[in-house]
């Protein structure tokens, strides 16, 4: 609750900042309001409460989630500077952008009530639409921004069907009220059309197969820095969001949308896998890594009761190591107008440290021990063969295989080929951001539990 | 004093690498590599004064995971043909000059740490971490410090690493479903399980994927041949010497005892797999113009018989294929390190290209020769003991695998005696060899000493590991 308004107002006094012309504050001043939010919210996990009237709901499930995006932005908004070097007098509609950005992810999943979720989703998709678009001079930007806003307009007015038809069932936009209903009477049958409405829009905002074709196009055509929140922070956001619905209103819902979930989950990893080996252009590969990885997660969906804190695992593994990555490719493709895997060649020898961090981010990724993204798929794995869904896990394996091809194609690159250019100088934010977030990675893979035991 | 200081000692030794620069680099990791072996002495002895040099420590509470490492004679033998084999591999690289040697040494280091820890895991969760670790840097030495042509090595490498990812994943599958219904990953938990025949086949299936790329047994041998080509020869001194003994040590201590009831069921298909790949390499051997890939072929035939010893589950077969662990880890290191020190002069593997060594070099000549008959099984080698072994233990299954898996030894006197006439007889080669110099002496004497001694007086290995093994198959004669 505390967290929400906190970070609005810091938003605010962002825009604030700009007028009364202390433009170099800003960016320390966010960082470290952001992370005394962190602590504030930290201290909070165990406890939960509700404000005005249900709307906002804090339990374990939100404030642990909630620590997630607001650690994630802050290493999004230190990457900010040094991106928009040359725009340093937009430098706080970045970050305030972002900072709006992260209130609607709160929101999210700190929902009481459908009506705040959708202010929460449009609150965050509103200023995506604006990030993918902030380029304004760059035709690719425009398209994506367009494209983005189109196709996330259209999802949006699916939801709102869906929470419309909802309403219509049961009466009540409260998640309490929803979950109660389906255990006490039958419902109407509006309920399941707008559930399924619901569901839909929200696979289109994960970039869940099929509703996939637009995060390869958005992503490429999207300044770098927003294409690593839309992979990361946004990603992730849905998916928590996606978990708390179908977990509200699971008891309601047949059999069969485990099957028609088991069928998304099996395609996203599939064709994501599939395509990413034939891209050359890595914004795009990691694109459609994403939306294997969004496959993986949809997953912990079969097993709701038990694996929301897997699925805080798997995102915070997947995000930090996406976190890093990106850093990495900030650097690399500076000054570039693509982001073709060429770019990479040599890195291992022009700049050793960030070859490396990217190496322990794909390996990450690809599921490799001591890296968290290992423990993240090994406890998906075990849940699902503890639901009994075998098969699911042999698909994933294989997946998680195939997968092995495409990371292993950029280290090759790093470390086999000659570089193409003199070594640049790196600045400072994007290493200490790599460096931090791959070491967050490996350290919450040394200590699982201390992320597997706070939503038990 | 428990083996976790082993694992902290080759970790460090592996940082310090890493920080000392490029020039002590090799120095240091020497350095290390000995102390690790004196630590591994010292808990040898621990180990048989009957004191506890086991740990166990809970790390994950949901799943149940913990850090259990623990040691018996098996794993004792192991580990210290291990410790031992380390400091030798490293100092026969002096000879050569790697760039970036400090990332390089400290990556055999780190390997050499994974590699031990698998040895003394006693979780299956934390086996399957450092089996999997050990895999990374091993990636990097074929690829970054490898020989020939970047392209094909490249290719050759990332197929390697591909296929024994796949099959360790596979592993993992088997590890997770019994966890699911032990619920722990500690092996004396897991072995409690109540498996059907059918559910037993599966989990076997599993963890043979992983073994059979690893140590590699056909079909899955594919990747062998270009990677030990193609990698540095501390690579291949590594891969060959040490970490394909993993998957066969992984055989005896987490396979046959988690699913004894498949291995029994399907003994002679497993049993014929592993012959098969005897008789496969031996041909493919005969046929080799390049003296790595020769090598290469002949470990694979070898390997194949000790495979083929560990799935009979007789205690002769056990023993016997531990014994040839250990002589095919001296024996093949040996080989391949006189392979390096005929290219480090000729510059080539092809075997065409060479011949007429024998006058130049007297010294080389007979350490070869040695080297050769040990690794066709002469009695008075370690390998005979252990191939003798081998052989009687398949004899008891039946007869005629036995004869067919003799014919390694026919072959591969054959192909061996044929390699080294043609590489090192005949007249006298137009270009300069150079007899091997101190340091290049030093660790073929000491491998060919061990080879030696042992197979003399074999004596201490078998009173280590016996009771072990007889331990072992109890276990895998419970049900």
């Amino acid at each position: 609750m505390y967290t929400l308004i906190a970070i609005a107002v810091l938003g605010v006094l962002c825009l604030l900042a700009e007028i009364f012309n202390v433009r170099k504050a800003i960016v320390p001043v966010t960082i470290i309001g952001l992370l005394a939010i962190l602590g504030l919210t930290a201290t909070g996990l165990n406890d939960s409460a509700d404000s005005y009237n249900n709307m906002i709901v804090s339990d374990n499930f939100s404030t642990p989630f909630s620590c997630l995006f607001i650690l994630l932005t802050v290493f999004l908004i230190a990457l900010t500077p040094s991106f928009h070097q040359k725009e340093v007098h937009k430098i706080s509609d970045f970050v305030s952008i972002k900072l709006f950005l992260l209130t609607g992810a709160v929101a999210m999943v700190a929902f009481g009530n459908l009506a705040m979720f959708f202010l929460g989703i449009e609150i965050l998709s509103i200023s995506l639409y604006v990030l993918a678009a902030s380029n304004r001079l760059s035709l690719k930007s425009n398209e994506a921004g367009m494209k983005y806003f189109l196709m996330g307009a259209f999802a949006s007015g699916f939801i709102l069907f869906g929470i419309a038809l909802i309403y219509g069932a049961i009466g009540s936009f409260d998640m309490a009220v929803i979950q109660e209903a389906g255990t006490s009477a039958d419902v109407e049958d509006w309920f399941y059309i707008g559930a399924i409405l619901l569901s839909i829009g929200m696979l289109f905002k994960i970039a869940a197969a099929p509703f996939h074709f637009w995060a390869p196009d958005v992503y490429e055509g999207s300044p770098a820095l927003t294409t690593a929140l839309m992979s990361t922070l946004a990603k992730v956001v849905a998916m928590a969001a996606f978990f708390k619905l179908v977990s509200a209103m699971n008891v309601n819902l047949p059999d069969s949308s485990q099957t028609a979930l088991m069928v998304i989950s099996i395609l996203s990893m599939t064709i994501g896998n599939i395509m990413a080996l034939k891209q050359n252009n890595v914004k795009r590969m990691l694109a459609f890594s994403g939306i294997s990885h969004a496959g993986f997660m949809l997953m912990t969906l079969l097993a709701v009761s038990t694996s929301a804190g897997i699925l805080l695992y798997y995102a915070s593994a997947y995000a930090l190591a996406g976190i890093a990555a990106f850093s990495v490719l900030l650097y690399v493709t500076k000054d570039k107008d693509n982001e073709d895997i060429f770019n990479f060649n040599g890195l291992g020898k022009t700049n050793p440290l960030l070859a490396a961090i990217l190496t322990g981010a794909l390996l990450s990724m690809a599921g490799i021990p001591i890296f968290s993204g290992f423990f993240a798929k090994v406890f998906l794995f075990g849940q699902m063969l503890n639901a009994g869904h075998i098969i699911l896990v042999i698909v994933a394996v294989v997946n998680s295989i195939i997968s092995v091809g495409y990371y292993f194609k950029l280290i090759l690159a790093m470390y086999t080929k000659e570089a193409t250019e003199a070594a640049k100088p790196v600045p400072f934010v994007y290493t200490a951001v790599a460096t931090v977030a791959i070491v967050l990675n490996i350290a919450i893979g040394l200590y699982p539990s201390f992320l597997l035991d706070l939503l038990v | 004093m428990d083996v976790s200081f082993l694992l902290i000692i080759l970790l460090v030794g592996a940082i310090a690498t890493f920080l000392s620069g490029d020039k002590w680099a090799s120095k240091i990791a020497l350095l290390f590599s000995l102390a690790a072996f004196g630590v591994s002495v010292y808990l040898l002895n621990l180990y048989n004064a009957g004191q506890n040099i086991n740990l166990i420590k809970q790390w994950v509470t949901i799943p149940k995971i913990y850090i259990a490492l623990g040691a018996d004679g098996l794993t004792m033998a192991m580990v210290l043909l291990t410790t031992a084999l380390t400091p030798l591999i490293i100092f026969s690289s002096f000879g050569n000059s790697y760039a970036k040697s400090k990332n390089f040494y400290a990556l055999i280091l780190f390997m050499v740490f994974a590699m031990v820890g698998t040895f003394l895991s006693a979780d299956g969760f934390l086996y399957y971490i450092f089996w999997e670790l050990s895999l990374i840097p091993i990636y990097f030495i074929a690829l970054i410090w490898g020989n020939g042509n970047p392209q094909s090595r490249k290719k050759a490498v990332v197929k390697f690493f591909i296929y024994t990812f796949a099959g360790s994943l596979f592993m993992l599958v088997s590890f997770i479903y019994l966890y699911q219904i032990t619920g722990s990953f500690l092996l004396s938990d897991l072995i409690r399980a109540q498996l059907s025949t059918q559910e037993q086949f599966w989990i076997f299936l599993g963890f043979f994927l992983a073994y059979a790329i690893k140590i590699p047994l056909i079909p899955f041998h594919t990747w062998q041949a270009k990677v030990y080509q193609k990698a540095p020869a501390v690579g291949t001194m590594l891969l060959s010497g040490i970490m394909l003994k993993m998957a066969l040590y992984s055989i005896i201590r987490w396979q046959l005892p988690l699913a004894p009831l498949a291995a029994k069921e399907y003994l002679y298909y497993f049993v014929g797999l592993s012959v098969a790949g005897v008789i496969y390499g031996s041909i493919v051997a005969l046929k080799q113009k390049d003296i790595k890939k020769l090598l290469a072929y002949s470990s694979l035939a070898h390997v194949g018989l000790i495979a083929a010893g560990c799935y009979t589950m007789t205690l002769d077969g056990l023993r016997g294929a531990t014994l040839q662990m250990i002589a095919h880890g001296f024996g093949v290191v040996g080989l391949f390190f006189a392979a390096e020190i005929i290219s480090r002069r000729y510059t080539t593997g092809k075997i065409s290209e060479m011949g007429g060594i024998r006058i130049q070099s007297p010294k080389f000549t007979s350490m070869f020769m040695i080297l050769v008959l040990a690794s066709v099984a002469l009695p008075g080698t370690f390998n005979f003991v252990g191939e003798f072994e081998l052989l009687y233990s398949l004899a008891q299954k039946s007869v005629t695998i036995c004869i067919i898996g003799g014919t390694t030894i026919i072959l591969g006197a054959f192909y061996m005696l044929r390699m080294f006439q043609k590489v090192m007889l005949g007249e006298k080669n137009e270009k300069f060899f150079a007899d091997v110099n101190f340091n290049e002496g030093l660790v073929m004497v000491i491998i060919i000493g061990v080879l030696l001694f042992f197979g003399l007086y074999p004596k201490p290995i078998i009173d280590l590991i016996t009771p072990s093994l007889e331990e072992a198959i109890k276990v895998i004669n419970r049900i």
